[in-house]
């Protein structure tokens, strides 16, 4: 009803009393529900949450005297008139609420009155049905009593009988046990159920051994048991039997408590025959070890390597895994039957294995697929280790050494090839030297035969590197041994391939200057030896650091390993060949010239010879030999330093075509004076000037290569003059082919004042040896010369 | 003469500065005369003599007698003409003293021969008694002429060779392709060609140059022609062995090891010395290359084998020690018990290295081509060599090696 105040205050304040009216209206519609509430059980928060407020009038506390009193102090009159309508409305509207539900409820009341009237008098006919009950089930149990006391006996009886027929049933199958083992022993039949059955009765006879009856059940069983144990022994010997059937056998055989020390010893022995006969079968394969001497050429295996290895890593083995492992169920846990044996077995038998195999890697002569070579081996590898998780004992080291030596022989294989290779090109470019060319057409130069050489064999090591990667691949899993990440890539590829085939091609090329060129072999052409030495140069100068620096990258060496060989060791070797080629080459050239020279000293009588009238042919001879060495030389060596040339020799170069009359250092040697001014002069020059030496270590350079040869020339006919007795004319013709020389060669030479050195002594000597002393005036030895 | 003098001195100066002493060194011929014609007096063997014959086609020929004065380091010089021509071979009688053979070149009617012939020498001049210092060449004495190798049927003679520890009787000469074996009669009065020989073969075959073997009863000789080294049998005049092309270009000279009956050695125009076995001629035992030019004379010492003396045409004298291939134990082979005897144990011997093959030294005081060198007769230690502008020059092995090889 504070609601109703309150919107009565409201009310009170607006100007429409309409408004306020309705709202009273709306505010009585809940009203009937909050008495019946209040009867049922206020709430406790409503409870406590209403003060008790004694003018409330819709409160429990409603006091109407404090409530008039309250109204009639505190509000207006018009106020007063309104509640008062108000209140008057509200009773109507509560009167005609009262009446309305009084109505509805009529009907409810009026028959539940009827329904309790009618149970009452149900609950009195019911009473009278329980007792009836009570009654009868008194009887029903007595009754039950009676009949279970006379039915007791029959009960015990009968379980009785049915005990004793299981027990004969249990007794009936184990006299059945012998039939049944003998049907399921039988030959062909199914001795695992045989197996199984025995097994069942087995503890029950043994249990009941002492009666007689089931002794002889059991003896007949045993017997049986031992019949099918001796025809599984027999089926174990038959050579025939699967890797998997002989263990069902052993099994079983094991089942029957035969001992297993021996059945271990059964099954290794039929392992082992059935291994070897794999094995037989791969070296059925392999020729016969001793091939007939004569017969050279053995024919090629049958099938390739790969498929060798395939074959015997599926059957060998496989097989071998498979025993192993049925070998280890079966056995576990035996005592006598320890792992050391099939250890050993095993062992023994890879052994065999690597043997075989090892004959069949070294049928591969040639240098087939190298490729075809590292998936067989990494195939073998892979079934290996396979094996080895297994048997670790079945020979890691030699498989892993297995593999590493095929590689090695590979390796050392192609170390081979690669020297076959060399001296293919080597032979090659000696034919292209040797080959007749025709007059006018020139044939390859020797800048090309080298750069061909040199090309094909960098291009052939390239080649032979690349194949020796495969044994490094990442995807081969043999790579990831120690040793092949290790040693072989340094002490096998490194040293054993590159390494020394550079060492072989310094020492090859070295031999060609090294042997004796009068004994053996047709020597080789001085053209050959050129190259070799310009190879060798070249090779010092970039390609052994290219190609060690290349194996390097392909094949990381590891830290720690041992020292490998420095390339400035093999640089040196190189150098040291090409130094040695060249000196060959001036001294092979040099003798050549040298021998042309002497014969012509030696044959000619220079006692009876005429007035020179020309320069002699051999001397032509010789300026032409020197030109082609020195065009030949030019094309593969650099032209190196000459001495600065005096103006004095320059004059006389001049001198040559203005035919001047400048006279040289030659001319005066000839002035007929004392022969002791000559000797004195010679010897004064001799003792401020160095000392020659003809057959000194040359230059890379072609000057330097040209003045060694000339100068091996002229001491030649030094020494040959001497051993001469010259006439006059001869004397002369010496001076004319000294002079004619000087002209020509003074330009090949580093200094010419060796050549100068070298023909003053010649002069000398001659004149020494000359019976008539008496030299050509020098203009006509010039006019000669240049009529040459 | 003064020039002469001059370059003398200018020339011992000069080795001065090469060699800081003058103990080693001794250059005695005078300039005019060239000389490729060197021997050391054979027979004799208590004083230290070289003969040495000179070459000049203008002025008259010598032989120098060369006495060295071992003690005091003196050269006496006695010279003896030998006016037939000049001289390209000379060797010494073994038996005596006083004999000597030449082979020289004879010139006339516009030919050259080389001839050979037998001198004795003044009987005064034989064992050097001649004490005086004083210029020998103002009294210069003549060879008699005891006989003529007659080679007109057979050509120019290469070298006459004597038999070793022979009685002198028995010469052997080369002449152009023969073989010729005289026999010495009449106290040399007259040659007698006993035995002959001739290589046949394709073009113009030329003896260059001889040996004669002191082994096996000194019945074997070597020859040398072109490249190829030939053993011969004196008394059946058969080859009995041959090294083909034995050097690469011309064999100049061959030696035979005193003391190894089969040991040879050989040197040539490719400047190499080798050592051959001649039962097995395929191969050299052995090949030494230290040489810069044609290698004109190899000699084994006398006594001691493994000291092998070379000279070149590179100017070069060169002492190699082979002690690999010679007669004394390779190695140190003290005899133990010796030793433990001796008191001292330490003695210095155990402790020495043994030589290996090796050179020795190289003599550089020619200033031209060496043609001869020669062991002394007399000295084992002592040696000389000659090079063409008539320098004689005389070493000794270095006293250090001779210890070594002497204890």
């Amino acid at each position: 009803m504070a609601e109703a105040a309150g919107s009565g205050a409201g009310g009170r304040g607006s100007p429409e009393p309409g408004t306020g009216t309705g709202t009273g209206t709306g505010g009585g519609w809940r009203r009937p529900h909050g008495p019946l509430q209040r009867y049922y059980g206020p709430s406790a928060a409503e409870t406590a949450e209403a003060a008790p407020d004694p003018a409330d009038i819709n409160g429990p506390h409603f006091d109407p005297e404090v409530f008039l009193n309250k109204v009639r102090s505190e509000c207006p009159l018009g106020q007063l008139l309104a509640r008062e309508a108000a209140l008057g409305r509200e009773i109507r509207a509560l009167d005609s609420d009262m009446q309305t539900l009084l109505y509805e409820n009529y009907n409810k009341f009026i028959s539940a009155t009827d329904t309790i009237r009618k149970m009452k008098v149900d609950f009195r006919r019911m009473e009278a049905e329980m007792d009836d009950l009570a009654a009868n089930m008194a009887a029903i149990s007595t009754s039950s009593a009676r009949v279970s006391a006379a039915l007791q006996d029959r009960h015990r009886r009968g379980a009785q009988l049915a005990g004793v027929q299981a027990l004969l049933r249990k007794l009936q199958s184990l006299v059945e046990v012998p039939g049944r083992l003998r049907r399921w022993a039988a030959p062909g039949a199914e001795p695992a159920r045989a197996l199984r059955c025995h097994a069942r009765a087995r503890a029950v006879l043994r249990h009941y051994r002492h009666l007689p009856s089931f002794r002889a059940i059991e003896d007949e069983s045993h017997a049986i048991m031992a019949e099918l144990a001796q025809r599984l022994r027999a089926r174990l010997r038959d050579e025939t039997l699967e890797p998997k059937e002989l263990s069902e056998c052993v099994e079983m055989l094991l089942q029957l408590e035969e001992p297993p020390e021996e059945l271990c010893q059964e099954f290794l022995s039929h392992a082992g025959a059935r291994l070897e006969a794999e094995l037989a079968a791969l070296e059925a394969e392999l020729p016969p070890a001793d091939p007939p001497s004569g017969t050279a050429a053995t024919p090629p295996p049958a099938s390739d390597i790969l498929d060798f290895v395939d074959r015997g890593s599926s059957s060998f083995v496989g097989t071998l895994c498979l025993l192993a492992t049925s070998y280890r169920s079966l056995f576990q846990g035996h005592p006598g039957a320890g792992g050391g044996r099939l250890e050993s077995f095993a062992a023994a038998l890879t052994n065999r294995y690597f043997q075989l195999l090892e004959q069949r890697l070294a049928l591969e002569r040639g240098l087939g697929d190298t490729s075809l070579l590292v998936r067989a081996l990494d195939r073998f590898h892979r079934r290996l280790r396979a094996l080895l998780q297994l048997l670790p004992a079945a020979g890691a080291e030699p498989g892993a050494e297995l593999v590493a030596r095929a590689a090695r022989e590979r390796v050392q294989r192609y170390l081979r090839a690669l020297q076959t290779f060399f001296l293919g090109c080597l032979g090659d470019v000696r034919q292209a030297l040797a080959a007749p060319r025709p007059p006018g057409k020139e044939g390859p130069g020797l800048p090309d035969l080298l750069a061909t050489l040199a090309a094909s064999v960098l291009g052939q090591l390239k080649a032979v590197l690349a194949y020796v990667q495969l044994f490094t691949a990442r995807d081969v899993a043999f790579a990831s041994l120690p040793y092949f990440k290790g040693e072989f890539c340094v002490a096998a590829v490194r040293e054993g391939l590159v390494v020394a085939f550079l060492r072989w091609l310094c020492r090859t090329a070295r031999a060609f200057a090294e042997s004796p060129p009068e004994r053996g072999a047709p020597a080789a052409p001085p053209a050959l030896l050129l190259l070799l030495a310009r190879l060798c140069l070249d090779y010092e100068a970039t390609t052994i650091s290219y190609v060690l620096t290349l194996t390097d990258e392909q094949f990381p060496p590891q830290d720690g390993d041992p020292a490998v060989t420095p390339a400035a060791e093999l640089c040196a070797e190189a150098r040291a060949a090409a130094q040695r080629l060249l000196d060959h080459y001036v001294q092979v050239q040099g003798a050549a010239v040298a021998q042309m020279l002497r014969k012509s000293v030696e044959t000619r009588d220079w006692l009876g010879t005429v007035e020179p009238r020309n320069v002699r042919a051999v001397m032509k001879r010789v300026v032409e030999d020197i030109t082609a060495i020195d065009v030949q030389v030019g094309q593969l060596f650099e032209e190196g330093v000459r001495r600065a040339q005096s103006s004095d020799s320059s004059r006389r170069a001049f001198s040559v075509y203005s035919s001047s009359r400048a006279p040289g250092r030659y001319a005066p040697s000839y002035t007929p004076s004392a022969p002791m001014d000559t000797h004195l002069l010679s010897n004064i020059q001799k003792l401020f000037s160095e000392r020659i030496d003809i057959f000194s270590p040359v230059e890379f350079n072609k000057v330097s290569v040209l003045t060694g040869i000339i100068k091996i020339s002229l001491k030649t006919l030094l020494e040959c003059v001497r051993l001469r007795t010259l006439g006059r004319f001869g004397l002369q013709q010496v001076q004319v082919d000294g002079h004619y020389l000087q002209l020509y060669l003074w330009r090949f030479a580093a200094d010419e004042r060796v050549v100068q050195g070298l023909l003053d002594e010649v002069a000398a000597s001659a004149a020494h040896r000359c019976l008539d002393p008496v030299p050509m005036e020098h203009s006509v030895v010039e006019l000669i010369c240049e009529r040459g | 003469m003064v020039q002469q003098q001059q370059l003398q001195n200018i020339s011992i100066w000069k080795a001065v500065l090469l060699k800081g002493t003058l103990v080693n060194f001794t250059s005695i011929l005078s300039y005019e005369n060239m000389a490729r014609a060197l021997t050391p007096q054979t027979a004799e063997t208590d004083a230290i003599r070289f003969l040495i014959g000179t070459q000049s086609l203008r002025y008259d020929n010598q032989i120098h007698i060369i006495d060295f004065d071992d003690e005091n380091n003196i050269i006496n010089k006695n010279v003896l003409l030998h006016q037939v021509g000049e001289i390209w071979h000379i060797s010494t009688s073994p038996a005596d003293k006083g004999v000597l053979a030449t082979c020289y070149n004879k010139t006339s009617d516009g030919k050259v021969m080389t001839c050979a012939a037998v001198w004795r020498m003044p009987k005064e001049l034989e064992s050097g008694s001649h004490e005086s210092p004083d210029d020998s060449s103002s009294n210069t004495q003549t060879l008699e002429l005891l006989c003529h190798l007659d080679n007109t049927a057979h050509g120019n003679m290469a070298c006459v060779m004597w038999e070793p520890m022979g009685d002198g009787k028995k010469i052997i000469s080369l002449a152009d392709n023969n073989i010729l074996l005289w026999d010495l009669q009449e106290s040399s009065a007259e040659a007698v060609l006993s035995s002959s020989a001739a290589l046949e073969g394709k073009g113009q075959l030329k003896f260059t140059s001889g040996r004669w073997s002191p082994h096996h009863n000194c019945t074997q000789i070597a020859t040398a022609n072109d490249t190829t080294v030939r053993g011969w049998d004196t008394r059946t005049m058969r080859q009995i062995y041959c090294i083909e092309n034995a050097h690469g270009q011309l064999v100049r000279d061959l030696d035979f090891n005193p003391n190894k009956q089969y040991y040879l050695a050989s040197c040539g125009d490719d400047c190499k010395v080798k050592f051959w076995d001649t039962r097995n001629v395929m191969e050299p035992v052995k090949t030494l290359e230290e040489h810069s030019h044609w290698v004109w004379n190899v000699r084994y010492n006398h006594s001691h084998d493994q000291l092998i003396l070379t000279g070149s045409s590179d100017s070069r004298v060169i002492l190699s020690n082979m002690v690999s291939i010679s007669s004394e134990p390779f190695g140190h082979m003290v005899d133990d018990d010796e030793l433990s005897d001796q008191e001292d144990q330490h003695q210095e011997e155990k402790v020495k290295e043994p030589l290996q093959d090796s050179v020795i030294a190289t003599y550089e005081e020619h200033e031209d081509s060496v043609y001869a060198v020669e062991w002394s007769s007399a000295d084992p230690w002592l040696f000389a060599s000659l090079s063409y502008d008539g320098r004689l020059v005389i070493n000794r092995v270095p006293r250090a090696l001779k210890y070594h090889i002497l204890l």
